[in-house]
């Protein structure tokens, strides 16, 4: 076994363990206004051809231009994924042909491409941590869309994709598991979306996947692969890889070979299935688009555009973790979505990080989950939350109050300071207040009293009646020692 | 001045009669439009577009007429098929491009029209600019106006740009757009008697020129004297921000360097263009043409382009493979013919093998034979090494040397339909001329003499990249020595 | 070198050209032709050569990142065979 066969990873077949071996190419659509190679808009939607400029429904005559600023994403990516950036690289053709394809090839990178090796470092739930090697990004022209549920007969085109400039980011076959797969890929537009170089919308198709999956005996040499095209969910890059490594295994069990095949994944019955078209032998004769020349940076574009990187999840989830004292799993949770992690440190600016990370993923993702809201959403703003933070802290409300404040704000709005002004929810820190309220309940419950010096766990209800009775604004703590005093436990 | 008159003018002359108000840009134009629909039996025009012509011609006389006006005002005009033109079909005499009529304008074209030229009408030309003879374009060859004597074969007027040939020789314009890939401004323009010259690669922008090989395609002018052509090229010249290929470089007034002469230029001798089977008369007009550039003051120098004979091989591969993936776009989806059918693949391969023409089809199989997997290395990698040697032996060369004299063609024009059983027996007519496409460099044809069949010849300067000028300069002083290039006889007009 | 009747239909096919039987046969002759005659570049060394990648001495310009173009689908369908509200319209494609 490899360092990386993990038994956890084995998937048992009648005759043995079985393990996957994948590799995924995750084509990322670049945020850009414009098309890598026209001036059209990258704009969703649109009607028809509305976005298509004369280059990208390749009219005769028409030529390429490269956009600066897709360069300089791929490049951002590139940094993110801690990869080789190649100064020079190379724009050239793949030729096939297919009806949302207008130039009858694709204009791509494949002998040197943008961006060479790099890595990505994913943690698994589990605690488990996998390094997926980076092979290359290259940057390509996206092609347009195919419609074919608008006519019995006829199947439509609409170019306005067509040109749009994507990254296809290749992993090296790295990854062993289903769970890693999506890991990765969460990984992968994570760092995309902080980096803010793809929007990383898998249901606009901003990000897919092809997927390539092939089973072998632990240890042994690689088996036939298949490439399942343009998965684009991470639950639906899950399904894929668990349904064909099982329909490899049982094929290899019944005593037969896998075909290299190009399959389809359908989402209804979660399956891949072969694509129906004539399988012919892929010979896509790439040679440098003559209509380019070669692309040569220079350093200090490079560096210039490494100078301007953010902070990326894995120096945040670090420094959380050691700075902040975070657990792994709460650094994890507020790492994973660049909106997430800015609402975090606006609320934790200035304050105990500590509590902010409570709040924020406790009350806050809590409520965000519950109602489906998204955090860009939320109807309460760093700001408030980050206010009731500090009421809590200058001993205002407790904990407990704080809450009611949440739910208001968050229903109602408002400025907490002034939800707890203007509702008298200010937490009562008068000591004669809370010791009459004390003496009161002791006073009324003589049994429970006997009952809590043999049980001391009983003050909690003591706390309950006396908290109950001031509406909740006695300090819990300075309830608590009182009670603890007078009850002599 | 009689009509006839006017449509044998010279651009210049015609430049400053209109300045001069001796005639009007309309008279002018009409003269042509008369000239071209009498000479049907040439098929230099594909599409004539006369209302268009007069139209342009009176915006130019009135432009004329304020005192205003370009650097072409007022000239008449035919533009290869090749270049696409708003509103105008373009079909690059394919019958895949079917009425495409593009919703734009080709940039080089663009720049004609906003100096005032009149456009007549669009000129024929080999399907997609592969050819050597024009009999290869969809709407049958174009004819070449000169012919035999005592002969009335028809002659091939060269190709690709054969229909910018035949037009300029015959009078039908008084210039011509064309384009050049492997020979196919200057090979036509030697059999034709006229004027061609072939720019810098990156000198004309290639946006909006159906492109046949993107890495050797280049527009220039055809014109019936040297000054005509520099006229012509400084104003189809530009810096086009559309064109990534496209040279920023400022563009000379070529014109004047026109009438410079060649007193301290050297000029250069390659032994290599000395091939098995030369015609003597083009061995003879050769040293005609040193013995003309030496009586001006040039001196004569001996150079070696030793790759020279690798260079029709290599462009064979290089031409043929990106032809290949320029021509993919022509599938039936988004304009041209369609071959209707129930699936797809049948569309494609339908609409392709009736849309393309013999030479097409043989030069897409070849490119991509050569591209396709395990062959890739071998053939198309090699070609583009053989390139780096080709433009390295012209580099060397042009260290000593400040421009290069060849001829243009092996020989003159024969007849339709002579050499078209072995395509590589056609691929020979470009052995001079290819090797200045492989490096992109600048070559121009000039009118030199007559083949033993009293048909034009033509002799070939080789220039450095973007010096131009010195090929006006030279050619120039052979078109002085040569004499004026004669009209041929006109055979061809129908009376009206 | 050589090309065979079943290269040739390759290629067609990998060029989307459906080529009879006759010209299959012709093509066969025609391709071999020019091949053996390209086989003289074999005689070149080229080991050492590198491959000419641009044919001026000119480094690749960028475009700025900015729309300045289209909007005109009127005119990207305009010369189309066949279309529907502004998509291009081609038989059945199948997966
Ligand atoms: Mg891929
Ligand atoms: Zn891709």
């Amino acid at each position: 076994m490899d360092a990386k066969t993990e038994k956890s990873n084995l998937i048992e077949g009648a005759t043995g363990a079985w393990e996957m071996v994948i590799g995924l190419e995750v084509h990322a659509q670049v945020s850009s206004e414009s098309k890598l190679f026209s001036g059209a808009s990258t704009e969703f939607g649109g009607e028809p051809n509305s976005h298509v400029s004369l280059v990208d429904a390749a009219m005769p005559g028409m030529l390429p231009v490269i956009n600066e600023g897709c360069i300089a994403q791929a490049i951002r990516t590139g940094l993110g994924l801690k990869a080789q950036i190649n100064l020079t690289s190379v724009f050239d053709r793949k030729n096939y042909f297919y009806p949302d394809l207008p130039q009858g090839y694709q204009i791509s990178q494949f002998k040197d491409p943008i961006v060479g090796e790099g890595e990505v470092i994913v943690d698994l739930l589990s605690g488990e941590r996998v390094i997926v090697g980076i092979e290359r990004l290259h940057l390509e022209q996206d092609a347009g869309k195919s419609l074919h549920d608008q006519h019995p007969q006829f199947s439509y085109v609409d170019l306005n994709r067509s040109g749009v400039a994507l990254m296809e980011i290749v992993s090296r076959p790295d990854i062993r598991s289903s769970e890693q797969a999506r890991a990765y890929v969460s990984k992968v537009r994570t760092i995309l979306r902080y980096l803010g170089t793809c929007d990383g919308n898998m249901e606009e198709g901003s990000l897919r996947a092809d997927v390539n999956v092939s089973v072998r005996r632990p240890g042994e040499e690689l088996g036939t692969r298949c490439e399942i095209k343009n998965v684009n969910s991470i639950r639906f890059i899950g399904q894929a890889i668990e349904y064909e490594a099982r329909r490899q295994i049982e094929i290899l069990e019944d005593g037969g070979k896998i075909d290299q095949q190009t399959r389809l994944f359908d989402a209804k019955t979660g399956e891949t299935r072969a694509m129906r078209s004539k399988e012919e032998a892929h010979d896509y004769r790439y040679f440098p688009d003559p209509d380019l020349l070669p692309l040569e940076l220079s350093q200090e574009f490079v560096d210039g555009i490494a100078a301007s990187l953010p902070e990326l999840p894995d120096e945040k989830r670090a420094r959380f973790i050691a700075d902040y004292g975070l657990t792994p799993y709460d650094a994890d949770v507020l790492v994973a979505e660049r909106e997430s992690v800015d609402y975090f440190e606006a609320v934790a600016k200035g304050r105990d990080a500590k509590q902010a990370a409570n709040w924020v993923i406790n009350e806050l993702f809590g409520r965000l989950n519950k109602e489906g809201v998204n955090v860009v959403d939320s109807p309460v703003s760093a700001d408030q939350l980050g206010s009731i933070v500090d009421l809590i802290k200058a001993n205002t409300i407790s904990g407990k109050i704080a809450k009611d404040v949440f739910d208001i704000a968050w229903t109602e709005g408002g400025d907490p300071a002034e939800i707890v002004e203007a509702r008298g929810l200010k937490q009562v820190t008068d000591t004669g207040a809370i010791k009459k309220a004390v003496d009161d309940v002791i006073a009324a419950n003589p049994e429970k009293v006997e009952q809590a010096k043999e049980k001391p766990a009983m003050v909690g209800w003591f706390v309950g009646q006396v908290m109950k009775a001031t509406q909740g604004k006695a300090s819990p703590q300075a309830v608590n020692e009182l009670l603890k005093a007078k009850l002599g436990i | 001045m009689s009509p006839t008159k006017l449509t044998d003018l010279t651009i210049a002359e015609a430049r400053d009669g209109l300045r001069a108000k001796s005639f009007s840009v309309q008279e002018l134009a009409k003269a042509h439009l008369d000239a071209i629909e009498t000479a049907a039996a040439l098929n230099a025009y594909v599409l004539p577009t006369p209302e268009r012509a007069l139209e342009m011609a009176k915006a130019s006389d009135a432009r004329l007429g304020k005192g205003e006006g370009g650097a072409l005002e007022g000239i008449p005009l035919g533009i290869k098929d090749l270049f696409c033109t708003k509103d105008v079909r373009t079909t690059a005499c394919s019958h895949i491009l079917g009425e495409f009529t593009p919703t734009y304008e080709s940039t080089v074209s663009a720049n004609l029209w906003a100096e005032g030229a009149v456009m007549l009408g669009k000129l024929n030309n080999d399907e997609f600019a592969m050819g050597s003879s024009n009999e290869t374009s969809f709407f049958g060859p174009a004819i070449n106006p000169w012919r035999r004597e005592g002969s009335d074969a028809k002659l091939v007027p060269g190709g690709s740009s054969g229909g910018s040939s035949s037009a300029v020789a015959a009078h039908l314009c008084m210039g011509a757009t064309a384009t050049d890939t492997g020979g196919s401004i200057r090979q036509p323009a030697a059999i034709t008697g006229t004027v061609g010259i072939k720019p810098t690669y990156g000198r004309c922008s290639r946006w909006g020129i159906v492109a046949f090989a993107s890495s050797l395609d280049q527009a220039g002018p055809i014109t019936r004297t040297v000054r005509d052509a520099a006229i012509m090229l400084k104003n189809m010249s530009s810096y086009d921000p559309k064109d990534t290929t496209s040279a920023d470089v400022p563009v000379p007034d070529f014109e004047a360097a026109v009438g410079q002469g060649v007193k301290g230029l050297t000029i250069g001798i390659p032994k290599e263009y000395r091939v098995p089977g030369m015609a003597p008369e083009v061995e003879a007009l050769w040293q005609q043409g040193i013995a003309w550039l030496k009586d001006a003051g040039a001196e004569i120098k001996e150079v070696s382009l030793p790759h020279t004979k690798y260079a029709l091989p290599a462009y064979y591969i290089v031409a043929p493979a990106e032809a290949s993936s320029n021509l993919a776009r022509y599938d039936g989806v988004r304009y041209g013919l369609r071959e209707p059918c129930a699936d797809v693949t049948s569309m494609y391969e339908n609409t392709r093998e009736a849309g393309f023409g013999a030479e097409v089809k043989r030069r897409i199989l070849i490119g991509t034979y050569v591209l396709s997997a395990g062959y890739y290395d071998a053939y198309y990698l090699k070609a583009q090494k053989v390139r780096t040697l080709i433009k390295q032996d012209f580099d060397q060369a042009f260290e000593g040397v400040d421009a290069i004299l060849t001829p243009t063609t092996p020989g003159p024009a024969f007849a339709i339909g002579e050499k078209s059983g072995d395509p590589l027996d056609m691929y020979l007519n470009d052995i001079f001329t290819v090797t200045v496409n492989m490096a992109g460099l600048p070559g121009i044809s000039v009118p030199a003499g007559s083949s033993s069949e009293c048909t034009p010849l033509g002799l070939q300067l080789i220039g450095r990249a973007f010096d131009e000028e010195t090929l006006f300069r030279a050619g120039q002083v052979i078109e002085d020595a040569a004499g004026p290039s004669a009209k041929p006889a006109d055979w061809w007009s129908e009376a009206k | 070198m050589s090309v065979d009747r079943a290269t040739v239909h390759r290629i067609a096919s990998l060029a989307r050209l459906a080529i009879t039987e006759e010209e299959a046969e012709q093509l066969e002759k025609e391709l071999s032709g020019i091949f053996d005659w390209v086989a003289q570049l074999d005689e070149l060394d080229t080991s050492a050569v590198e491959p000419m990648t641009r044919v001026a001495a000119m480094t690749m310009r960028l475009r700025k990142d900015e729309v300045t173009d289209g909007f005109y689908a009127d005119d990207i369908v305009k010369n189309a065979p066949k279309v529907d509200d502004h998509y291009f319209v081609v038989p059945k494609i199948i997966e």
